[in-house]
């Protein structure tokens, strides 16, 4: 089959999803906001964003006070419009659910954010000078949000970031359909801004570096997320697209972008589905290989609904059981039908295979999402673990002391998700800024 | 089907709804246009004295993104010369035989001035005359409009030198900016008004630009007060037109109203009616939306009607007026809660509040297992699901006092009634009580002592 990469559909098959509201649809939408007495949004949303006030100051014009409500509770509110389920969070706790449509809390929350940002408008300032040196790994969201709480309480804050490009996952791992990577690199500015170094191209990766890094600093803070899509252990394998990797190059790198003609994406997850929507719009034929059904998908129903929209095709209770090429050019993908059995430990049916019902999916690129390796550098620290994850507290100390962690790396409980990951960054950042000022008493005392 | 037809002083109609004296009304070719959508009837724009006008001369106001809910404007009386305004009237008149056309007209306080004018809108076979005494901005400085609305005697007096030497019916338009409207409503049926019409716009201020610091409309770098209009001011129009309905003597006189003042749907005009007005004036509707309006107005209106069984305009007419009372003649021992229909709220806990904060704290909230709960969350909660556990707002009804702010802050229709419930007490109307005891008017321990009597309980 040749090597070809189709060309997009058209000129707008990479824009964002969603359009930005025009002035007049923001104030009218606003306005349709009850603004609820202890609303349920602001519950619902994990850095419990004051979404009535904010959207009040939508209403009345006030877009700099809406922005600030925004980011005083989430410094990566312009990433989190976009890219929170809020299907899952604040809009599904509207209470305009029950009548008609609930507000459309993520849209009008890029509004505000976008009209600070794409001003270069500063709403914070770093706070008087503690004297105190922390370090945070990674540049993810949880590492910038901490990083920006703890300068706005006035410590001096080096961030580091194995990559090029600071962002993480929003810049990394997020499709341009639902995030641009200027969104999340203006995040980064905002926090370099606030007097945070920011250093690219700086890894973590021994118990010496930490070590290091602990000598120089009062406290450490971990968010390096999670490791790459891990191995199947199928034959044929190393002709594999790592699904992360090909979300990566259609956003920093897309002139290399490699996309089939007939695709196979392995896994149902959010991430499977970003792959697969990326590659159907360079005008692929995709399908969605899945070894269980529709009702075990990790992936949010809405997003389940748009893959099902763009004309991505589903294959269930589908196992792939080896990668079929000739040469180095795959030309499919060899699958056995799976039955659904008892529950297993995840409380899911567990799914296996039918003896027999072997058969092949013709195809030239397979790519597979099925998930992210555990961060291997928790073994590497000596940190303890939960689950493979690094284990931490409610203040999220990690078993080392000064050392704390927050993000995927520590998601052992609950849903890993851009807006969590901001939280652990604001709950770090208040313990290390409790534990600083204790110590600074004590020293005075 | 309802017969909305009206004979309004004489002046006949196929329905109430007529175009008020105003921009839509300044040209024969637009009457015409408006004829052809349906409009019953058009009150020629205001001729009279040479005038210029200037530019810019509407301010609007927009609340919560909805576009005019008001306007004001500075825009004077006709600036078309006399005779070509007086030529087209004639023409429509003659193309329009079943509509009604009125003149509205004003000129300097003066009988001959009143004389001339009255001959030639004579002329034309208009079917009435209205007398603008109601200009707020403009025309007054010159002595006209408001000048002489805000008078009763000039009212009076200029209506006299009209209806004394005119066959034709005479409305007189009255001016809200005055503190007793009845005063001049007096003053014209003194003068042989033959009907009444009110009301004209009330001076404002639109807004200030924050912008440009400027007045709104802003005129060369200044502005000036303008006539208020449009659907926020309709509860002002429908208070004056029961006071005027109210009022022995203009009840007595049997002189028809022409009701207007923020007509924009059947609905708006329903209103008006039942508070006694037969015929209606619509301006800054038609100026928002265009003629095309009035076919909902009479349909809707129609509807309404053969849905209530009112089969005539004067079965509709005046329908609500006995419930217009005074303070003094409500009854003291009536008692409303306020009471909240679980099922249909959907917790958004703006009653509570409103409630709380600003009326008499008789609403709580409480948890699915009926404990009182103050507000708040816990912070390591999240998901849509917090809103599942959403406490739920229930009204204390031996504290409520029946103010009705939650009823009128709550999002969902029918959600919070009202409820009468027994006082245990006589009825007794202010009036009787302080006949009967006249020092609970003037102390407060007579008070106190006639509340402990009674046992009424204010915490």
């Amino acid at each position: 089959m040749p090597d070809v990469t189709a060309p997009p559909l058209d000129a707008n098959a990479f824009a964002e999803t969603y359009t930005p509201l025009s002035a007049h649809e923001a104030t009218v939408e606003a306005n349709r906001c009850l603004y609820c007495f202890d609303a349920p949004c602001l519950q619902a949303c994990p850095t419990h964003i004051d979404i009535p006030t904010f959207i009040r100051k939508i209403g009345t014009g006030n877009l700099r006070g809406s922005a600030r409500t925004i980011l005083e509770a989430n410094f990566l509110g312009g990433t989190c419009a976009r890219v929170c389920p809020v299907q899952e969070l604040c809009e599904g706790a509207c209470v305009l659910n029950s009548e008609e449509k609930p507000i459309a809390i993520g849209r009008l929350q890029r509004y505000a954010v976008d009209h600070v940002q794409e001003r270069g408008v500063q709403l914070f300032q770093p706070g008087p000078a503690t004297g105190h040196r922390v370090a945070v790994v990674g540049s993810g969201p949880a590492g910038l949000s901490a990083a920006a709480e703890l300068a706005k309480l006035g410590h001096a804050v080096t961030l580091l970031e194995k990559r090029e490009l600071g962002g993480g996952l929003s810049t990394y791992g997020i499709i341009v359909l639902r995030e641009p990577v200027e969104v999340s690199l203006r995040e980064v500015e905002a926090v370099r801004a606030l007097g945070v170094d920011v250093q690219t191209d700086r890894d973590l990766r021994t118990r010496a570096d930490l070590d290091a890094l602990l000598a120089e600093h009062d406290a450490v803070f971990l968010a390096v997320g999670l490791g790459a899509v891990p191995a199947m252990g199928m034959p044929g394998e190393e002709q594999v697209v790592d699904g992360l990797q090909f979300i990566e190059d259609s956003k920093v790198n897309p002139q290399a972008l490699h996309v089939g003609q007939r695709v196979a994406v392995i896994g149902a997850g959010n991430t499977a589905i970003d792959a697969a929507t990326i590659a159907r719009r360079h005008g692929a034929d995709v399908t969605m290989v899945y070894r269980r059904t529709e009702s075990e998908m990790t992936a949010y129903r809405h997003e389940y609904e748009f893959a099902l929209h763009e004309g991505i095709a589903y294959q269930f209770l589908t196992q792939p059981v080896r990668v079929v090429t000739e040469g180095k050019q795959v030309t499919g993908l060899e699958c056995v039908k799976m039955i659904l059995g008892t529950p297993d430990a995840s409380g899911r049916p567990s799914p296996r295979p039918l003896p027999g019902s072997e058969f092949v999916i013709p195809c030239d690129q397979v790519i597979k999402a099925i998930g992210q390796e555990k961060p291997a550098l928790a073994v590497e620290l000596g940190l303890s673990l939960d689950k493979g994850y690094i284990a931490v507290n409610d203040a999220m100390q990690t078993s080392a002391p000064r050392v704390y962690a927050g993000g995927d790396c520590v998601r052992a409980r609950g849903t890993a998700s851009t807006v969590m990951a901001v939280q652990d960054g604001k709950y770090a950042a208040a313990a290390i800024h409790q534990h600083l000022s204790a110590s600074k008493e004590a020293a005075h005392g | 089907m309802a017969d909305l037809s009206i004979n309004f002083a004489g002046i006949r109609a196929p329905n109430p709804f007529w175009l008020a004296s105003a921009p839509p009304t300044n040209s024969g070719a637009q009457i015409h246009r408006a004829f052809e959508h349906g409009w019953g009837g058009a009150v020629w724009k205001t001729i009279g004295a040479p005038v210029l006008n200037i530019s810019n001369r509407y301010g609007g106001l927009s609340i919560a993104g909805q576009r005019l809910l008001a306007i004001n404007n500075v825009e004077l009386i006709s600036d078309r010369p006399l005779d070509v305004n007086l030529r087209e009237i004639a023409e429509v008149k003659r193309m329009w035989p079943d509509r009604a056309v009125i003149v509205s007209a004003m000129v300097d306080a003066d009988p001959q001035a009143w004389k001339d004018i009255v001959a030639m809108i004579e002329d034309t076979g208009a079917d009435g005359i209205e007398l603008n005494y109601g200009c707020p901005q403009g025309m007054s400085e010159r002595g006209m409009g408001a000048a002489v609305g805000q008078v009763p005697e000039m009212c009076q007096l200029n209506t006299h030198w009209v209806t004394s030497i005119t066959r034709l019916p005479v409305i007189v338009k009255l001016t809200p900016n005055i503190t007793h409207i009845v005063d001049p409503a007096h003053a014209a049926l003194a003068g042989g008004a033959n009907a009444l019409s009110l009301i004209n716009t009330i001076n404002s201020v639109m807004k200030i630009d924050l912008d440009t610091l400027r007045i709104t409309p802003n005129i060369g770098g200044r502005g000036t007060h303008g006539g208020y209009a449009g659907p926020a001011v309709k509860p002002i129009a429908l208070n004056m037109l029961a006071e005027l309905m109210s009022d022995a003597q203009v009840r007595a006189s049997g002189v028809p109203i022409s009701g207007m003042g923020g007509i924009v749907t059947w609905r708006d005009a329903a209103e008006f009616l039942l508070l006694g007005a037969t015929s209606l004036q619509v301006c800054t509707a038609a100026m928002h939306y265009g003629y095309r309006i009035v076919e909902d107005m009479i349909d809707g209106l129609s509807n309404w009607m053969d849905e209530k069984g009112f089969a005539t305009i004067y079965d509709v007419a005046g329908k609500a007026l006995p419930q217009t009372s005074t303070f003094g003649e409500l009854d003291l021992a009536y008692q409303a809660v306020a009471r909240i229909d679980p099922d249909k709220c959907i917790n958004c806990n703006l009653c509570y509040v409103a409630c709380n904060d600003t009326a008499h704290q008789c609403i709580d909230l409480v948890a699915g297992d009926g404990v009182r709960v103050e507000p708040g969350y816990d912070i390591r909660a999240n998901g849509k699901h917090v809103a599942d556990t959403r406490p739920q707002p229930v009204v204390r009804e031996s504290d409520c006092v029946g103010c009705a702010l939650c009823a009128n802050v709550c999002p969902v229709d029918g959600c919070i009634e009202m409820v009468s419930v027994p006082s245990g007490r006589e009825s007794i109307t202010w009036d009787q009580l302080t006949a009967q005891r006249p020092e609970i008017a003037t102390s407060w321990d007579a008070m106190m002592a006639y509340r402990k009597e009674v046992g009424i309980d204010i915490h």
